[in-house]
């Protein structure tokens, strides 16, 4: 079932169609040429020597043996190439004036922070080669005591960065209150609380492409191109020029096609450094490709944080104080964005709920000897929705009633948008029962309920459940000025140029850097839709520096409400523009002509008319054009959001636990997202597919599980579980349109939706099944032997099945935590 | 992933890959369907200096009816025991088993042979064929010589094949309509499984073979007994670890995979009727 409003937009004929994505052909006939696919003679392959240790001190390095392997051109450790870099590796968030950040090299120098760390580089003449000789380097460790988790990190009985003194990089609080003391008077005044502690547990990103590297010098000047597997290559230009101190108009970065990235290709990596220094020093293309091992190991991890929520509540379950306290993993250094992203969420902690002016947040982030994280999608939004998605079921236990009802309880009304947040922030708009009431449809809430009461009876091992999410969003990073009240160091706008060719075909070049996302179709729809040309006579340009010089690129579900509202306004300067030379050929006034269907009509006058197509030539030919106006027809936007968009949904899942064995089925997936206006219905359905299956992959399946000593055991996609179509279920849609107003598309963004609304979804789901057997939490991945254990506890402390309770959801479990208040 | 350097030859009959390994020695390793090979030889755990190829011996893939028993040729993908009419017949149990391993492009490749020589305890087939009571037929640079299941699995990774020693038939005796269920749990379902149980029963005897519950594959005797001697199935089951020595892993712990051996092994008991 799907529910449409009529969306605000000029009657559309493209936008809104499920067209197949022009990017698909070339993807699936393996005709897409991706970074490792390029051709390069005379490249030599970069090889990188990692630790095999996650704390060591390198004590020696003896390249001699690798030196003189075959193939071998040369053999770098940390200390020879000291002389290549103009600054440490970048971190582009400093979250507070006083954050530390250790001095962050492509190579190390004298001591290994994480299993993976880089140690010494090979260049050869095949990658076989390299690989072989990698092998005969001698390092010389003496190893380290790991700090592996976060609270013994926080305790400084190690410290990894002898240098910053302490394992903690910064605390970042937020308080917002009404007047001083209003928190701790919410809670004192409290009907109910509900304190918890939730653990989002480090995920590895897993892109389909691992990355890949490869710098092509200019035979004479100096010039570089750098090809990568990145979703930032305007950022990424920016970042190698100031890092390696080379002039910004010599560097050139195109990212070719990109297999996903979800985050993890939203950085600078040592190894785009290496490979664009070592080109220039050895005047020769250098390149790289990532094994998935090493993929798992030096590519960026996600999430890895410690939550304390707790909730303040009126009699009637309604919110009336928040706090929460953070304990992030940066890893072993900070990359490009590493310090915000437990921030992101900072925002999003009262979720879609009114929340007064009583609302605690303090993050502090600790290293780690583990991989760096850094964005992941969704990037510290899932894991605030998951905190406080959990903890609304919790409070509808304490107050007696069911999780929908205390949702509904606390929902912002429709009537109060524009609604401005605690935070300061303006949430554009919602309607939240209307979503939860489609999905409650959807997924039959009420026979589910109906049929846990037979179900789910004493000494029954197949208990079903159902769990709910209501999320915001919070997407189009960002309007400029709030990343510069967060202390982030770029801005938030996006670029668009459109260019009517003199044959009328149109070039629509962007900033964005799609990497799976289809920005090729949907950018050219958005054309289509405003010039009223064919979506087959639209190429959309990007990804090339050279070419797209101004952007900001593809993360935080920005693309569509940033990067696509900049095409849509660089249409309309074209057509104002347009009109001009309409007018002046037609010899009317501009105000009388009317666009549409690519023609000018002089109003009133139906044959006065003149199509887009001879309006280009003319502007081409400039024989004839209004005097004192530029040739050629093209328009260029840079656009900075007034506001970011909140696209918000509600999710609701329905499981069957095996409680013999702690198996979880899905039985059924419902999602339901409004992210506006929806260009191509068929490419949202995707991103929310998508999006939903990493979610409950981070709820059932994927963790990166680490040993005692710092040892990653899941570098392989044998330990490390991403789950393949067989494995999930499939998942009905449903959705509400309500069209952003801040853009004139109407637009607000799908990537991450799916993403954030999963993890707490399917962990209620799992929890309501288990409540009558006095299960409160089960800690993620919901592996069986979590789910398995979870039960064996709950049993062991209420001794036995509870059979009162078994029938009941969970709302019938009294929310201990919420007790010694009331 | 890119493994270390070996040479390849191969082999176009059984007689001339003994007779290859016999000149390039202990570094040798025979080439079967490559899908334990070759992951082992991408992540540098296994080094062989020569690879023998056996994958193309036309002559060691049948399936053919023996009268009391079924004869597999060592290289039958598993592909084809999945799809066999005679053993769909004749034991059902091996052919259902087979479907399980891994997924359709692991089974389009992988042995029967390579599977039970590479001795995973892991693996489906190796506990499989052990609960059928199947044998082995090795051949040598003396001659051929028969290995009963029971004595085939010495320890983890280690088969009793002599290292010039191939596999050449897997003879597994006719069910004669018994009863039988395989049970595999996997949190995925091309991965090996975190416990397997195959199971059979037949008026008074009965077998019971668990997967990854020790180094080598299991006989549970202790349940397959108690279940042929008239115990009920959850009787039967809380007998089915007796026999075995897991090891803790990411997915479960000693204690949790001997809770699950009994589960499944009452669950296959209770479906083979
Ligand atoms: C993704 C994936 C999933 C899998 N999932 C499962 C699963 O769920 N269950 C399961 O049971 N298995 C699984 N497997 C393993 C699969 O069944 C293998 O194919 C099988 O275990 C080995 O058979 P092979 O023919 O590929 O042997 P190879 O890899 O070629 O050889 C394995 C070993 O046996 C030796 N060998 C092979 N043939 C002979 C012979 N005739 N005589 C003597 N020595 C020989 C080789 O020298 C080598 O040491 C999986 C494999 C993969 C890649």
């Amino acid at each position: 079932m799907t529910i449409t409003d009529q969306p605000t937009t000029t009657s559309t004929s493209v936008i809104g169609q499920r067209l197949l994505r022009k990017e698909d052909p070339a993807l699936l006939t393996g005709e897409a040429r991706f970074t490792d696919d390029l051709q390069l003679p005379g490249a030599l392959h970069l090889i990188v020597a990692r630790s095999p240790y996650a704390h060591a001190r390198i004590t020696r390095i003896d390249t001699t043996a690798a030196a003189a392997a075959p193939g071998v051109v040369a053999v770098y450790t940390g200390a020879d190439l000291t002389d290549l870099w103009a600054a440490p590796m970048p971190c582009a968030w400093p979250v507070t004036d006083d954050m530390k950040s250790p001095a962050h090299y492509p190579i190390a120098v004298d001591k290994a922070n994480y299993v993976g760390d880089a140690v010494a580089c090979i260049l050869a003449t095949t990658n076989a080669e390299g690989r072989d000789a990698v092998e005969l380097i001698d390092v010389e460790y003496e190893p380290l005591e790991a700090v592996v988790g976060l609270e013994d990190a926080l305790s400084d009985r190690i410290i990894i960065h002898e240098d910053l003194g302490t394992n903690a990089s910064y605390t970042w609080p937020l308080v917002v209150e009404e007047q001083e003391g209003a928190v701790d008077r919410a809670f004192a005044d409290a009907a109910f609380t509900v304190k918890e502690r939730y653990v989002q547990q480090r995920l590895i990103p897993m892109a389909m492409e691992p990355r890949a590297v490869a710098a092509v010098p200019q035979p004479f000047g100096g010039d570089i191109t750098l090809y990568t597997a990145t979703q930032v290559p305007h950022i990424l230009k920016v970042m190698t020029a100031i890092t390696l101190g080379i002039p910004e108009h010599q560097l050139r970065v195109i990212a070719p096609a990109v297999g996903g990235g979800f985050g993890s290709k939203l950085n600078v990596y040592a190894e785009e450094l290496l490979c664009t220094a070592l080109s220039r020093k050895h005047h020769v293309p250098v390149r790289w490709t990532e094994e998935r091992s090493e993929n798992s190991m030096a590519t960026v991890h996600g999430r890895g944080q410690i939550q304390d929520i707790e909730l303040a509540a009126d009699a009637e379950g309604k919110l009336i104080g928040l706090r929460v306290k953070l304990l992030a993993d940066m890893g072993a250094y900070l990359q490009l964005v590493t310090p915000g992203v437990p921030l992101l969420g900072a925002f999003l902690y009262a979720g879609v709920y009114h929340l007064p002016k009583a609302f605690s947040f303090s993050c502090t982030s600790v290293f780690t000897n583990l991989t760096p994280t850094d964005a992941y999608r969704g990037a510290g939004r899932p894991e605030a929705t998951y905190a406080i998605e959990r903890a609304m079921n919790r409070l509808a236990a304490a107050v007696g009633v069911d999780p929908r009802e205390i949702r509904r309880r606390n929902y912002i009304p429709t009537e109060a948008y524009p609604y401005e947040a605690y935070t300061g922030l303006t949430y554009d708009s919602g309607d939240h029962i209307k979503a939860a009431d489609i999905a409650a449809d959807l997924a039959d809430y009420d026979g589910i309920r109906a049929k846990q009461k037979d179900q789910n009876v004493e000494g029954s091992t197949k208990r079903i459940g159902i769990g709910m999410c209501s999320y915001f969003e919070m997407c189009g990073l960002a309007p400029s000025r709030v990343l510069a009240s967060l202390n982030y160091s770029a801005g938030g706008w996006e670029a668009a140029t459109v260019r009517v060719l003199p044959t009328s075909k149109i070039q629509v070049v962007t900033g964005t850097t799609p990497h799976g996302q289809g920005h090729e179709t949907s950018w050219s729809m958005i054309a289509a839709e405003k010039l009223g040309v064919a979506v087959e006579d639209v190429d959309v340009l990007h990804s090339d520096t050279a070419i797209s010089p101004l952007g900001l690129d593809t993360y935080g579900s920005r693309s569509l409400p940033v990067g696509g509202v900049a095409v849509a306004m660089a249409c309309d300067k074209v057509i104002d523009k347009a009109k001009l030379i309409a007018a002046h050929q037609l010899e009317a006034s501009a105000e009388d002509l009317e666009f549409s269907g690519g023609s000018f009509t002089v109003a009133g006058s139906p044959d006065k008319t003149l199509p887009l197509a001879a309006i280009a030539f003319e502007a081409f030919t400039a024989h004839d054009l209004p005097d004192g106006m530029e040739p050629n027809l093209e328009a260029h936007v840079t656009y900075d959001p007034p506001n970011f968009s909140w696209p918000f949904g509600t999710h609701m899942c329905v499981v069957e636990v095996d409680t013999e064995t702690g198996s979880v089925d899905v039985l059924k997936y419902v999602a339901v997202d409004d992210c506006g206006v929806q260009i191509n219905p068929l490419i949202v359905e995707g991103q929310v597919h998508g999006g939903v299956i990493q979610g409950l992959a981070q709820a059932l399946f994927e963790g990166a599980v680490y040993d005692a000593d710092g040892n990653l055991q899941t570098a392989t996609l044998a330990d490390y579980l991403v789950p393949a179509a067989s494995d999930v279920p499939s998942i009905t849609l449903g959705h509400s349109v309500t069209p952003s107003p801040t853009n004139q598309l109407g637009v607000k963004g799908v990537g991450e939706a799916g993403t954030i609304g999963a993890a707490p979804t399917v962990i209620n789901a799992i929890v309501d099944a288990l409540s009558g057997l006095g299960v409160t939490d089960v800690k993620m991945p919901a592996s069986p032997i979590n789910v398995w254990t979870a039960i064996a506890e709950a049993t062991a402390s209420s001794g036995g099945d509870v059979g009162g309770a078994a029938s009941a959801p969970d709302t019938s479990t009294s929310a201990t935590s919420g007790e010694d208040d009331q | 992933m890119i493994p270390a350097k070996f040479d390849y030859v191969r082999a176009g009959s059984a007689e001339e890959a003994i007779r290859l390994i016999g000149e390039h020695g202990d570094e040798a390793k025979f080439l079967a369907g490559g899908h334990s090979l070759l992951p082992l030889m991408k992540l540098r755990l296994a080094q062989p200096s020569v690879l023998i190829d056996i994958g193309r011996i036309r002559d060691l893939s049948y399936i053919e009816d023996k009268g009391d028993y079924v004869a597999i040729g060592a290289l039958t993908r598993h592909h084809d025991v999945e799809h066999s009419d005679v053993l769909a017949e004749h034991a059902p149990l091996l052919a259902h088993a087979t479907k399980h391993v891994g997924d359709p492009q692991v089974r389009h490749r992988g042995t029967i042979g390579g599977s039970l020589a590479h001795a995973d305890p892991a693996s489906d087939l190796p506990a499989t064929t052990l609960a059928l009571g199947a044998t082995y037929v090795a051949a040598g640079p003396n001659g051929t010589r028969e290995i009963a299941a029971g004595d085939f699995y010495e320890s983890f990774m280690t088969s009793a094949l002599a290292p010039d020693e191939l596999l050449t038939e897997i003879r597994v005796p006719k069910m004669n309509g018994a009863k039988w269920n395989f049970q595999k749990f996997n949190r995925r379902a091309l991965d090996w499984a975190i416990v397997g149980v195959a199971a059979w029963r037949n008026g008074d005897s009965a077998g019971i073979g668990l997967v990854n519950m020790a180094g080598t594959p299991v006989l549970a005797t202790a349940a397959a007994d108690a279940i042929a001697s008239g115990a009920s199935p959850a009787d039967a089951a809380e007998h089915a670890a007796d026999e075995s020595d897991p090891q803790a892993d990411l997915n479960a712990s000693v204690e949790y995979r001997v809770h699950l051996a009994k589960v499944l092994t009452r669950r296959a008991l209770e479906a083979a009727v």
